[in-house]
């Protein structure tokens, strides 16, 4: 990896030194930037945060939203829990699996798009709902779903 | 921390006692103690499975579970404290279907195919099984799959056998402060993982085979050694010299039905003889002639004024951990090799001019407690011949399999003489077996070498025994000198960062890597607790007392070892094959 | 300065995802053009509470609602209502809903509806400080700190009666008592912001609409416990929140409502903001402090409980954002007016969210101890359709399943556990007689199975092998043996398993195994799904 990136993890761990025990933030940040937490900048930030990368690599793994392997520019996550599956979030994925030829867990191959799903998004009340890196999108059909993508496909 | 009985009993003088009932009968017990610590106090056997004396305990098999009453749930005995007036039921039929129902939840993401694993006769999910008397499985679905991790030198990880009881990874963060391994993924997709996700053999693991003894199930074994053994046992052109390691002849009647701590040297002795190995000499012989050197390295410190503490440096999972995680402190560390080398590097040399022996034929196995003696034998650095030192390592446990294999039984050996001349040895070199040994085998040695003045009490209480960190002092020469002993890395981390920060006032550290020493060493039988590592201390010991000679430099064969071949402690011949050097490595 | 009019836009995670910053901005274009800028002032709110068609935007003083207003409408309204003051019919709020005003006085709140913490939401300008305080905020803090000892706060609030929201419903007093008793200098103040549990979202409303009411809550319990710092926990998919926030903290820390010397007080008192990163255990409380601890959201052994043992070994005193946000107006108001809403032994509001097939989805607050058939029916409108009711699922997954035989049933923390529901989060998804039992089983089974932290036996490999067993039911591969193995399974779960959401996670299974027996058997005697909507269904088809 180059310099730079190094460089750029270094102030985001310095950004954070005054807390106690940052390492959620920092892997926050990190990936904000990369989107995705590959395994030698979990060894940088192991190493400068002085925690141990056992212990680096548990915590990157446990959170749904941490990835550690590349996604996609565009991370989709799909709402399937009850209020969203009873509102026919089956057929949102149903669509956006069509439309992305994709499969839960696959990126696309130009990069763009990751299809995930998820638990509750917390809004409900337009559900079916869905999540396109930190924008959310309720009340979805077929149709809503095409509209939404070509906003990104741009 | 779980406490151990001793503590208990010891917490039970001190503290306020709370009445509870355990099926009924009433006990008074300590305030603060769980539930488990209670029945064990009490004598009840409680099931466990997560749960490991000496480890924070962790709550997440729930094979111990009890009924309390008032309460909904069961609760996990081993994390729950007594309260005043708790009535507990131990064995209610609720408890007993929620015990064989969890394990059988276990079972049913288990590879069941016990016949083929190395932990068939040792393992407690096997052992539960049985006395819970399952006979099916109810619960079937999918199994987890995963690649077995050979990178490792040392420890060899089976996933598929894993049940996840986390023992491994808090004796590694716990005991060892190294945490190399932790949990990954989460729910159903939990494994445990070493750094990073990388195989094992590219972590900061150091070899140390404690996780091995923690681990319930076959998840966790040493990388054998044994085919390659036999391949040179049975191959007419190669001479196979034997060496066993102190801490062996204390526990390897384990495995065959002897008491912890029973001494089997002789027996042992017979037994390898047996085996096919064209000689069977002893590690001791070069754990004196360790002494030797590494005491000629101490003189020659204080007088030069050298970099001080020095530290030993026979455990080579100490040795990796501080190359990993103390390089700052590696001028420190004693260069000698450690016995294990040393053994292998004379073999190669003195001995196979003597006999002579083309080295390249020459094929040295040591018998050891040790899984990073594995990843040693295999270092760079230990060529002294022109050849590797050491070819082989095995474990104890590995060493008792092959006896089992050929239908040797050690018990019914007659008792046998090592052989000549690297068998022999004095009760200072059998001590290097249990903590603190290497130490009191030095101050023996150092004390009258540099005073010239016979020592008067050569046992040294001060350093003995399973205190993490143990001091004595002792005046050489108008000096007071200051040593001290650490077992388990984590209790060393309070020595090293002291000489780190550049306040230690101590002059002659020992590390060892495993708790107790070797006899607690990461390929000793399972059970390794520490009940049996103070049985198998106390018969270390007992070797020691009985030998005629207790003192490094008395012994014939060292010296005249000297006199043929090495010429002066530390001198260039020595230097070269019986001394190393270090390289810091990265922590990932 | 002074404006005639205000024109509240609803901006939420929801009414943004329908268009509503660009009907904002067009609204500022055309006051801009016809020349009202300096009377017409737009702002942006947090939800309106209720279930309501987006964009939502009202203009105040006239209490006119247009919704849901498209940016080709915004023309019209600002050139007829705003500059010729005629109201467009065709664009306001269909249906006619009627608005009160409230004892909060803004803005209109449905019919059974009693504000207490969703308050201000909807009603000021969540990012200007100034709004708060002019609805009384920061008064309750100033009034702690200028009359009250830390002891009379805990009084206040034991006497109040006010049980945790979180879902667990334990008295918020008891646990600050416990932790103001706590040994140690350093104490923390947690605000549970987690909110996983499917179907609630009633925190993150808040949050967004009235984030100052959580940061005065949360010094006012810094006062009562000893506690120099504060955490908010919240959920990574809230950003709308973690915004108001942290905007939040910056102008309450410049008005001297956090910080050094509060009010000149010899208090002091700090909030940070911890994000988290997709873990719905760590909505459980020990599992949130190892996740602020930058571990694995991994449930800690209970006891010691937080405020003896809490964030970094501290005593730490956790709770929930609703919990919190009644703690104001108990300490203006008094705890007897707080006891004169709700039920005796169970006080105060609570806010429900309608998920699932309801008519009306959103949210509402209203007096503890309404029965679901007026949270469903009045408020809801009914099911959506015209279906019959098939369960309601109260506090999400790990609550409970309340059949259509209950739906008289008070809802208060106390009298729900009568009938092996909760009241939990107090989220409802009503689910419609068009849904498979297993199908809806199953998808409850399948949020547990991703959501389980993997500690422990019973529900690590529990909630697999019980989705497992639903799949081949529904696949038409169940037997009759598979159903009692999840009874097996589920009950082992319940009794067993160490953390909240383990024990909690058979909840919807049991009580469905018993309520919709003869549906299950249907399932693997005949292999027929009688609602059709489970996988069977191609299977149904032939058979009929
Ligand atoms: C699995 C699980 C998930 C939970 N999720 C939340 C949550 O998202 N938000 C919350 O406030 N409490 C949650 N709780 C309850 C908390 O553990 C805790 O009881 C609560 O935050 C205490 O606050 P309160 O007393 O104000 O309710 C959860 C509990 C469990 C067992
Ligand atoms: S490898 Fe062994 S000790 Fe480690 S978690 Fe698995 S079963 Fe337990
Ligand atoms: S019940 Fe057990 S596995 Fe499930 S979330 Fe709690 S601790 Fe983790
Ligand atoms: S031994 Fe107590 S839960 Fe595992």
């Amino acid at each position: 990896m180059e310099e730079s990136l190094y460089r750029e993890i270094e102030e985001i761990i310095e950004k954070y030194r005054e807390e106690e025990t940052p390492l959620l933030c920092v892997l926050q940040e990190v990936q904000e930037k990369f989107h995705y937490l590959p395994r030698n900048v979990l060894g940088y930030i192991a190493k400068k945060m002085n925690v141990p990368s056992s212990t680096v690599y548990g915590v990157a793994t446990f959170y749904s939203f941490f990835e550690t392997n590349p996604v996609g520019e565009y991370v989709i996550r799909v709402c399937k829990s009850t209020p969203c599956h009873v509102q026919g979030a089956f057929n949102v994925l149903q669509a956006l699996k069509r439309e992305l030829g994709l499969k839960e867990g696959e990126t696309s191959k130009d990069g763009k798009f990751t299809l995930e799903v998820t638990s509750c998004l917390g809004v409900c009340g337009v559900a079916p709902a869905m999540m396109i890196n930190d924008v959310t999108y309720g009340n979805l059909n077929d149709e809503r779903v095409r509209e939404i993508l070509a906003l990104y496909r741009r | 921390m779980a406490k151990t009985l001793k503590e208990m009993e010891k917490a039970k003088e001190k503290a306020n006692l709370v009445t509870i009932y355990l099926d009924g009968k009433e006990a008074k017990v300590p305030e603060g103690i769980t539930i488990l610590e209670a029945c064990r106090m009490e004598g009840f056997h409680v099931p466990t499975l997560c749960y490991m004396e000496g480890l924070s305990s962790w709550g997440g098999c729930r094979i111990c579970v009890v009924e309390v009453e008032g309460q909904p749930n069961l609760v996990a005995s081993c994390v729950t404290p007594v309260r005043e007036g708790m009535k507990i039921r131990l064995s209610s039929r609720a408890v007993r279907e929620a015990r064989k129902t969890n394990l059988e939840l276990l079972l049913s993401n288990h590879p069941l195919d016990c016949q083929l694993c190395d932990r068939n006769g040792s393992c407690e999910l096997q052992e539960l099984a049985y006395e819970f008397g399952v006979r099916e499985i109810r619960f079937g679905g999918e199994r987890k799959t995963y690649a077995v991790d050979m990178s490792s030198p040392s420890v060899k990880r089976d996933a598929n056998r894993c049940i996840l009881c986390g023992r491994c990874v808090r004796t590694c963060r716990e005991v060892q402060s190294v945490c190399a391994i932790d949990f990954a993924n989460r729910g159903f997709d939990t494994f445990i993982s070493p750094s990073l996700g990388l195989p094992l053999g590219e972590s900061v693991c150091i070899n140390c085979g404690q996780c091995i003894l923690a681990c319930p199930t076959g998840a966790l074994s040493e990388v054998s050694h044994v085919e390659m053994v036999w391949d040179a046992i049975e191959d007419p052109g190669k001479f196979v010299v034997l060496q066993t390691a102190p801490a062996v002849r204390v526990s390897i009647g384990e495995p065959f039905g002897l008491p912890a701590g029973t001494v089997t040297t002789g027996k042992m002795v017979a037994a390898f003889r047996r085996l096919g190995f064209d000689r069977v000499f002893d590690t001791n012989f070069t754990a004196d002639l360790t002494i030797i050197e590494e005491g000629h390295e101490f003189i020659g410190r204080v007088k030069k004024g050298g970099k001080l503490p020095l530290i030993t440096s026979c455990s080579p999972g100490w040795i990796k951990f501080m190359e990993h995680f103390y390089p700052e402190l590696m001028e420190n560390v004693s260069t000698c090799k450690s016995p294990q080398q040393m053994f292998g590097a004379i073999a190669k040399t003195y001995y196979a001019q003597k006999m002579g022996i083309d080295p390249k034929d020459m094929v040295v196995v040591s018998i050891m407690p040790c899984t990073a003696k594995k990843f040693e034998c295999q270092r760079d650095e230990m060529c002294a011949s022109g050849y590797q030192d050491v070819d082989f390592s095995l474990t104890t446990r590995e060493a008792a399999r092959m006896l089992k294999e050929k239908g040797i039984r050690l018990e019914e050996m007659p008792e046998e003489n090592f052989d000549d001349p690297l068998g022999i040895s004095t009760g200072a070199a059998a001590v290097f077996g249990a903590t603190g040994g290497v130490m009191e085998a030095a101050l023996r040695s150092v004390y009258e070498i540099s005073t010239g003045k016979t020592l008067e009490k050569l046992d040294f209480y001060q350093v003995r025994g399973l205190d993490g960190v143990k001091e004595a002092s002792l005046e050489i020469n108008g000096m007071e000198v200051n040593v001290a002993v650490a077992h388990g890395l984590g209790n060393a981390r309070r020595l090293l960062d002291q000489v780190k920060a550049g306040n230690s006032k101590y002059h002659f550290i020992e590390i060892m890597a495993c708790p107790g020493g070797c006899i607690g060493g990461g390929g000793q039988p399972i059970p390794t607790n520490l009940e049996i590592r103070m049985k198998r201390i106390a018969a270390i010991y007992e070797v020691d007392k009985n030998l005629p000679l207790r003192k490094s430099h008395e012994n014939p064969a060292i010296k005249k070892l000297y006199e043929e071949f090495l010429g002066e402690p530390n001198g260039e011949k020595a230097h070269h094959l019986l001394h190393t050097h270090y390289m810091p490595r990265e922590r990932i | 300065m002074f404006y005639r009019t205000h024109v509240l836009v609803e901006m939420t995670s929801s009414s943004v995802a329908f268009g509503a910053a660009q009907v904002k901005e067009a609204l500022e274009r055309e006051i801009e053009r016809v020349g009202l800028k300096n009377e017409v002032k737009v702002l942006e709110t947090g939800s309106f509470g209720a279930s309501l068609p987006s964009p939502f935007v009202v203009i105040y003083p006239d209490n006119v609602i247009y919704a849901p207003l498209r940016v080709q409408d915004v023309r019209r309204v600002v050139e007829e209502h705003l500059l010729k003051g005629r109201v467009v019919r065709e664009l306001m709020l269909a249906g006619g809903l009627e608005w009160k005003t409230s004892e909060f006085a803004f803005p209109f709140p449905l019919a059974k509806e009693t504000r207490v913490v969703l308050r201000n939401s909807g009603f000021i300008d969540p990012l200007n400080i100034e709004d708060y305080i002019a609805r009384d905020g920061y008064m309750a803090l100033a009034k702690v700190l200028t009359e009250m000892t830390p002891q009379e706060v805990i009084e206040v609030i034991k006497r109040s009666n006010l049980l945790g929201r979180g879902g667990a419903g334990f008295p918020t007093g008891l646990k600050w008592e416990f932790t103001y008793k706590a040994e140690g200098q350093e104490k923390y103040v947690v605000c549970n912001a987690d909110e996983g549990e499917p179907g609630t979202f009633k925190d993150r409303l808040i949050l967004e609409g009235d984030p100052h009411s959580i940061l005065e809550a949360m010094a006012i319990a810094g006062y009562a416990v000893g506690a120099r710092e504060g955490y908010i926990y919240v959920r990574a998919e809230y950003p709308q929140s973690i915004r108001h926030l942290e905007e939040a903290i910056r102008q309450a820390g410049e008005y001297g409502f956090l910080g050094e010397n509060i009010l000149g007080s010899q208090f002091s008192f700090w909030v940070k903001i911890r994000k988290g990163a997709g873990a719905y255990v760590c909505g459980e409380e020990t599992a949130l402090l190892e996740s602020i601890e930058g571990k694995r959201g991994e449930p800690r052994v209970k006891p010691p409980y937080p405020p003896q043992k809490g964030l970094w070994g501290k005593p730490t005193v956790i709770n929930n954002v609703e919990t919190l946000a009644n703690i104001p107006p108990i300490i203006l108001r008094g705890p007897e007016w707080f006891k004169s809403i709700g039920t005796p032994t169970c006080p105060g509001t609570k806010v429900f969210t309608l998920t699932g097939n309801v008519n009306n989805l959103g949210l509402i607050e209203v007096p503890m101890g309404i029965t679901l058939r007026e949270l469903i029916f009045e408020i809801g409108g009914g099911v959506r359709g015209g279906h019959g009711l098939k369960l309601v699922q109260t506090g999400g997954p790990s609550g409970g399943t309340m059949t259509p035989d209950l739906l008289d049933v008070p809802m208060t923390f106390d009298t729900l556990p009568k009938y092996n529901s909760a009241l939990g989060s107090g989220a409802l998804t009503v689910v419609d007689d068009t849904h498979c039992i297993v199908d809806v089983v199953k998808s409850f089974g399948e949020f547990f199975l991703h959501e389980s932290c993997g500690k422990c036996t019973p529900c690590r490999i529990g909630n697999k092998r019980i989705v497992e067993i639903l799949e081949k039911i529904s696949e038409g591969k169940g037997t009759l043996d598979h159903l009692e193995e999840l009874l097996h399974l589920g009950r082992n779960m319940k009794m067993t398993a160490f953390c909240g959401l383990g024990q909690a996670a058979p909840n919807p299974l049991l009580r469905c195994l018993e309520f919709f027996r003869e549906e299950f058997e249907t399932h693997v005697k005949e292999k027929v799904c009688p609602a059709g909507t489970c996988q069977l269904k191609s299977l149904q088809r032939t058979v009929r």
